[in-house]
C-alpha cells in the first residue's frame, strides 16, 4: 500500500470519496507518522490520538453516507495558539501551564465543521514571539529539511515552526498557523511549503491567543497552493463574535487555480532589494519574474518608499500591543501561579517565571513605549508610519498593479543555536524584512516555494495582493508552482 | 533615546516582571539595542499623516443589546490555580 501521509489533501479527499481507504486508516497513518518521528522533530506538544480517530470514525460514518465537508477525514496539526476546547492550549508558554480552554476557537471549529480531523497541538515560538521557533517553552522545532552532506539541524522558521516542520515531514496533512509578521510565510519558505496570511479580517480571531491583535491573522500551511486554498476556505468566515471580522462572503478559492495570469500587472518594488541579500535570492527573484512574465504577465517596477520603516514601527506597535494583551496571564484566571509575600509580588513572581525571555524582553519594550511622556514618540509615530506604509500599496494598486512579487525571506533556513542571532535580538528581527509590511498593511500575502538554494535548502517567493483578493494570490502562486515544481526533503529519520 | 537600569527597573515594575540587578543589566543593552533600531524613524516626515486606527476600513460592529451568553461560572473559574464556590482566590488585598 502506498504510504497515506503522501498524499495532498486534494488527493486524499478524492480517495476517501471512492472508498480506497477509510478516515481512520488515514489518520492512523498520520499518528504512526507521528510517533515515530515526534522526537527527532518536536514538532507537537501535545497529541491527541484518541480524539483523532473518534473524529476520523464519524467521518468514516459520513462519507458511507455519502456526506461530508470539504475536509471529511482530513487529520489537521493545529498551532498551540488556537484554543481548542478541553486540549492543550498553552501559546507554547511556561505561564499557562495545563490551560484547556472550555471553548473552540472559531476558526477550529470551521475546521471540524467540514469534517477534518484534530492529531493534536503544535510546537511555536512562545506567544508567536520568535522567526526561528527556538522561544518555546517545549524547546526549538527541527526543520526536516538538511543542507547537502551536513547533519547539521536547522530551524523550521517561526512563529509557526511545529506547523512548517509538521507540514514538511508529513506528520499531518495541513496545519493552522498564526502570523502577526510573518510567523506563516518565514516558516513555509523555510520548509518549501506554501501558507498564505490573508487580508485582516478574513479569518475570525475569536477564541485564538492574542499577540498584536491589529496584525495578527490565522492562515494554513500546505503542501501545495491546492491544499492551501482548500484550507483558506474552510478557516475563513464572517464571525460575529470578532469585531474586526469582515463581513463579506468566502470565495471559492480553489476556482482560482488555473486561471491564465495573461495581462495582469506585477509590481516588483525596488526597495525590497537588501543590502547583504545572498545573490541565490536575487537570481530566484529574477526566475519569479521570467516564470510570470512567460506566463503572459506584465512586469513593471513600482516603489515602496516606507518599506525599510516597516520593520522598525512593528518594533513598537507590535510589542505595545503584546503588554497589553499579555496583562492578563496574572496568576489568578489559569495557567501558572507562583507564590509571593503579597498579590504584587505573586503577580511579579509568576510573570517572572512563567515568561520566557524573548516575551519579557518585548512586554518590557511595549510597556517602555507606551508609559508616560513617550507615548506620542513612539507608538503615535509608528501608527502614522504604518499609515504611510498602507499608502505605499493603495497608489501602486491604483496604478493597476494587480500583485506585487518578493522574495519571501533574506535567506534559507539557518541553524539551530545560530550564535550571531542569539547576540543580537534585532538581527533575528531582520528576518521579517520582506513579510512585516504585510501586517502593517493588512494585505493578503502568500509565500510559495520557487527553488533550492547550492546547499539544497528550500527557498520561497511571496506575492502580496490587494484587501481581500486572495484569488489573485493563489491564481498566481500556482503559475509558480507549476514553473517551479514541488519541493520535499528527502527522508533521513 | 537610551534607558539605564534604573529606568528598565521601573519598566519592570510597570509590567509587573519581577527582575534582580543581573536582568536588569542585560534587559537594559537589549532594550538599548531595539530602541536604537526603531530609531530610524526619526528619518520619516509624518507631519499631517494620521495615525492609523485600523488597517481595514470598517465601522465597528455592534451587536443588539440582548443576553445570550453566561451562566457559566464553573467554565469561567475551571482553569484557575485556587477557586473557592466559583470565586477567584488571590493573597489578602485588604488588611
Amino acid at each position: 500500500m502506498t504510504d497515506l501521509t503522501r498524499l495532498t489533501i486534494a488527493q486524499a479527499r478524492k480517495a476517501l470519496a471512492a472508498k480506497e481507504f477509510s478516515a481512520v486508516e488515514l489518520t492512523d497513518a498520520y499518528l504512526g507518522a507521528i510517533a515515530a518521528a515526534n522526537d527527532t522533530f518536536n514538532a507537537y506538544v501535545k497529541v491527541t490520538p484518541d480524539k483523532a480517530r473518534d473524529m476520523a470514525k464519524a467521518s468514516d460514518a459520513r462519507l458511507a453516507k455519502g456526506e461530508g465537508g470539504s475536509l471529511e477525514g482530513i487529520p489537521l496539526g493545529i498551532k498551540d495558539l488556537f484554543g481548542t476546547e478541553g486540549v492543550h492550549t498553552q501559546a507554547a508558554s511556561h505561564i499557562l501551564d495545563g490551560f484547556e480552554p472550555r471553548y473552540e476557537s472559531t476558526v477550529t471549529a470551521n475546521l471540524w465543521a467540514e469534517g477534518a480531523v484534530m492529531l493534536g497541538k503544535l510546537n511555536m515560538d512562545e506567544f508567536a514571539m520568535g522567526s526561528s521557533n527556538e522561544t518555546s517553552y517545549y524547546g526549538p522545532v527541527v526543520n526536516p529539511w538538511r543542507a547537502k552532506g551536513d547533519d547539521k539541524q536547522l530551524v523550521p522558521g517561526g512563529s509557526s515552526g511545529g506547523s512548517a516542520s509538521a507540514v514538511s515531514a508529513w506528520l499531518c496533512a495541513a496545519a493552522t498557523a498564526t502570523d502577526t509578521g510573518g510567523s506563516i510565510r518565514q516558516p513555509a519558505a523555510f520548509t518549501g511549503t506554501v501558507g498564505i496570511k490573508p487580508t485582516y479580517g478574513r479569518c475570525s480571531r475569536w477564541g485564538i491567543v492574542a499577540f498584536a491583535s491589529s496584525l495578527d491573522q490565522a492562515g494554513p500551511i500546505a503542501r501545495d497552493v491546492r491544499d492551501c486554498a482548500i484550507m483558506m476556505k474552510a478557516m475563513a468566515s464572517v464571525d460575529e463574535k470578532d469585531t474586526t471580522s469582515v463581513d463579506r462572503p468566502v470565495p471559492d478559492y480553489e476556482a482560482a487555480l488555473g486561471q491564465s495570469v495573461r495581462g495582469m500587472k506585477i509590481g516588483i518594488p525596488k526597495e525590497y532589494r537588501v543590502e547583504g541579500m545572498p545573490d541565490e535570492i536575487e537570481a530566484l527573484w529574477q526566475q519569479g519574474i521570467a516564470w510570470l512574465k512567460d506566463a503572459g504577465a506584465e512586469i513593471v517596477d513600482i516603489t515602496l518608499p516606507h518599506t525599510k520603516y516597516a520593520l522598525p514601527a512593528y518594533y513598537i506597535v507590535a510589542p505595545a500591543e503584546a503588554s497589553s494583551n499579555l496583562a492578563r496571564y496574572d496568576g489568578v484566571r489559569y495557567g501558572l501561579r507562583v507564590p509571593g509575600k503579597d498579590i504584587t509580588d505573586m503577580y511579579e513572581q509568576t510573570r517572572a517565571a512563567g515568561f520566557g525571555r524573548e516575551v519579557k524582553r518585548r512586554i518590557m519594550i511595549g510597556t517602555y513605549v507606551l508609559s508616560a511622556g513617550y507615548y506620542d514618540a513612539y507608538y503615535l509615530k509608528a501608527q502614522k508610519v504604518r499609515t504611510l506604509i498602507k499608502r505605499d500599496f493603495e497608489q501602486v494598486f491604483h496604478a493597476g498593479v494587480d500583485a506585487i512579487l518578493t522574495p519571501a525571506t533574506p535567506s534559507a533556513a539557518f541553524g539551530i543555536a545560530d550564535q550571531e542571532m542569539a547576540a543580537d535580538p534585532v538581527k533575528m528581527y531582520l528576518n521579517d524584512i520582506f513579510t512585516v509590511t504585510v501586517n502593517m498593511a493588512g494585505l493578503p500575502g502568500i509565500a510559495v516555494p520557487a527553488g533550492l538554494d547550492s546547499k539544497g535548502l528550500p527557498l520561497g517567493l511571496q506575492l502580496i495582493g490587494k484587501p481581500f483578493d486572495e484569488e489573485t494570490l493563489f491564481r498566481t502562486a500556482h503559475v509558480i508552482e507549476q514553473a517551479a515544481g514541488r519541493f520535499s526533503p528527502e527522508k533521513w529519520w | 533615546m537610551s534607558v539605564d537600569t534604573a529606568t528598565v527597573k521601573r519598566v519592570a515594575r510597570l509590567a509587573r516582571i519581577a527582575v534582580d540587578d543581573e536582568d536588569a543589566e542585560r534587559m537594559t543593552g537589549e532594550l538599548n539595542a531595539i530602541l536604537g533600531f526603531v530609531e530610524q524613524l526619526d528619518e520619516v516626515d509624518v507631519s499631517g499623516v494620521e495615525p492609523m486606527t485600523s488597517v481595514i476600513p470598517m465601522e465597528m460592529k455592534k451587536r443588539a443589546d440582548a443576553v445570550t451568553d453566561g451562566g457559566k461560572a464553573a467554565d469561567v473559574v475551571a482553569n484557575a490555580p485556587a477557586t473557592e464556590e466559583n470565586f477567584f482566590l488571590v493573597p489578602k488585598v485588604v488588611e
